[in-house]
């Protein structure tokens, strides 16, 4: 349980790290080390060199952004992230996905930008991040800069959108909407692991209580965020009563390709995710302003 | 190509940082953790390791008072640091800390291989919660395996640092 030998390299700034990574492709980057680590140890990955970017003062920062939305940099740790007040404001989805990341010393190490580029098919945040129509800022040394919506980024199990030599280095989230409610509803096996199955919802209301924009995502029932486009359409323009949650259910378990694992059987999490969905969509719709007596 | 990937870093440094108040040093290869430079190059082995990817928290540190899992850290990553383990917890005539007393006093460990880093968890968990509930307790520690106390025990314990603390 010893990692392979390589080198190692902190640089401080984004470049030191964006020169490293095109001159040395088969690097891999070390951010807050608590899914990467493991496969180190386990001897799983046995990159040539490390190039850790937590020394770079530019990935941590929390941008309140004029637009009402959040700029948050790659390097932001889960802990931040759950307790940031700008982040609890503008988009507690975030911070509440946060919060249900491992346990507090994981949470005290891991970050954004690692949870999002390691892609977990179980993890909070992409799923969050899909449901925020988060937008991603991907940089390197001589591709420059370029931005993927979180929909696009995730390919399938453990692999994203990143190019080799580039690094996620922010997360750009848009103005929520007006008065919008939020809610991350997941079940794991114990407290800390990753969840069997999880579902993000954002719900904002009209005066008359109707449904003027739904969004969901799931994570945990196939190799990437779901985005349950299908359920948003079902839900648009009505009230969100048992009929209508009931119909946003069924429309995320015909949606939904889980796989049979260790963990639970397809046909669950598949029942899980129509369960989880209505959680979160009904706690979501309690949350939106307006939304009291939904 | 390894070759010329390997000389764009390093691949052992000299890492200085503070342990347990006191200055220390140990010359590493760069893949050494945080947990094994503690045990092996400092003779420090009051830090356990259990599991070595993340699961258990036996391993669990304060690194500039966040409590950390030493197995997921490089060694390197402390430089300039400030590293506090279960060493540190004590007075230095010994004098148990009133979390280790109440440990001691509530039988919160048996074999004592999971102690330290509950000990370590908890420590930080009450700086940062000073007057936490039992549910907020058993949440912190929910990252850290016991396989003896069946952990009602330990959970006794932290409430009764909590608990004297607010009436003392
Ligand atoms: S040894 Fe580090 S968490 Fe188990
Ligand atoms: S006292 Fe033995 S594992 Fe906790």
């Amino acid at each position: 349980m010893k990692p392979a030998p390589f080198a190692y390299a902190d640089p401080d700034t984004l470049e030191g790290a964006l020169d490293l990574l095109a001159r040395a492709p088969d690097a891999k980057v070390l951010a807050g080390g608590q899914s990467l680590m493991p496969l180190l140890n386990m001897r799983l990955a046995r990159p040539p060199l490390l190039v850790d970017i937590g020394r770079i003062a530019s990935l941590r920062g929390i941008e309140a952004a004029e637009d009402g939305g959040l700029v948050l940099g790659a390097g932001v740790t889960h802990k931040r992230l759950a307790h940031d007040p700008a982040v609890r404001e503008r988009w507690p989805l975030l911070a509440q996905a946060a919060s249900l990341i491992g346990h507090e010393a994981i949470r005290a190490r891991g970050t954004l930008g690692g949870s999002l580029v390691h892609s977990d098919p179980a993890a909070e945040l992409p799923a969050a991040a899909v449901a925020a129509d988060a937008v991603l800022v991907l940089e390197s040394r001589d591709g420059g800069r370029r931005e993927v919506a979180a929909r696009d980024f995730f390919i399938t199990y453990l692999t994203t959108d990143v190019a080799p030599g580039e690094v996620l280095t922010a997360v750009r989230l848009p103005a929520p909407p007006p008065g919008a409610g939020m809610a991350f509803e997941e079940v794991a096996r114990r407290s800390g692991d990753f969840a069997l199955a999880g579902a993000a919802a954002v719900v904002a209301l009209d005066a008359s209580g109707a449904v003027r924009e739904a969004r969901l995502a799931l994570c945990g029932v196939g190799g990437t965020p779901v985005r349950a486009a299908e359920a948003e359409a079902v839900l648009a323009g009505r009230r969100l009563d048992e009929a209508a949650l009931e119909a946003a259910a069924e429309a995320v378990r015909q949606a939904v390709e889980p796989e049979d694992d260790l963990h639970a059987t397809a046909a669950y999490r598949r029942h899980l995710a129509g369960v989880l969905a209505v959680r979160a969509l009904r706690r979501a719709g309690e949350r939106a302003s307006g939304g009291g007596e939904g | 190509m390894a070759g010329e990937e390997l000389a764009l870093g390093d691949v052992e440094r000299e890492v200085r940082f503070t342990l347990n108040g006191r200055p220390a040093s140990a010359r590493v290869p760069v893949r050494r953790t945080l947990a094994d430079m503690l045990r092996d190059d400092l003779g420090q082995t009051g830090t356990h390791l259990g599991c070595e990817h993340g699961a258990c928290g036996a391993c669990t540190v304060q690194v500039d008072g966040e409590a950390v899992r030493s197995c997921l850290m490089l060694a390197v990553q402390v430089e300039g640091r400030e590293v506090r383990t279960v060493e540190g917890l004590a007075a230095p005539d010994g004098t148990l800390s009133p979390l280790q007393d109440a440990f001691w006093r509530h039988h919160a460990l048996q074999c004592g291989f999971c102690t330290p880093g509950f000990l370590m968890t908890a420590d930080a968990f009450l700086r940062e919660h000073p007057e936490p509930d039992e549910e907020e307790v058993r949440e912190a520690l929910s990252g850290n395996l016991c396989r003896c106390t069946g952990y009602q025990p330990i959970v006794e314990a932290v409430l009764d640092v909590a608990r004297s603390r607010r009436s003392g």
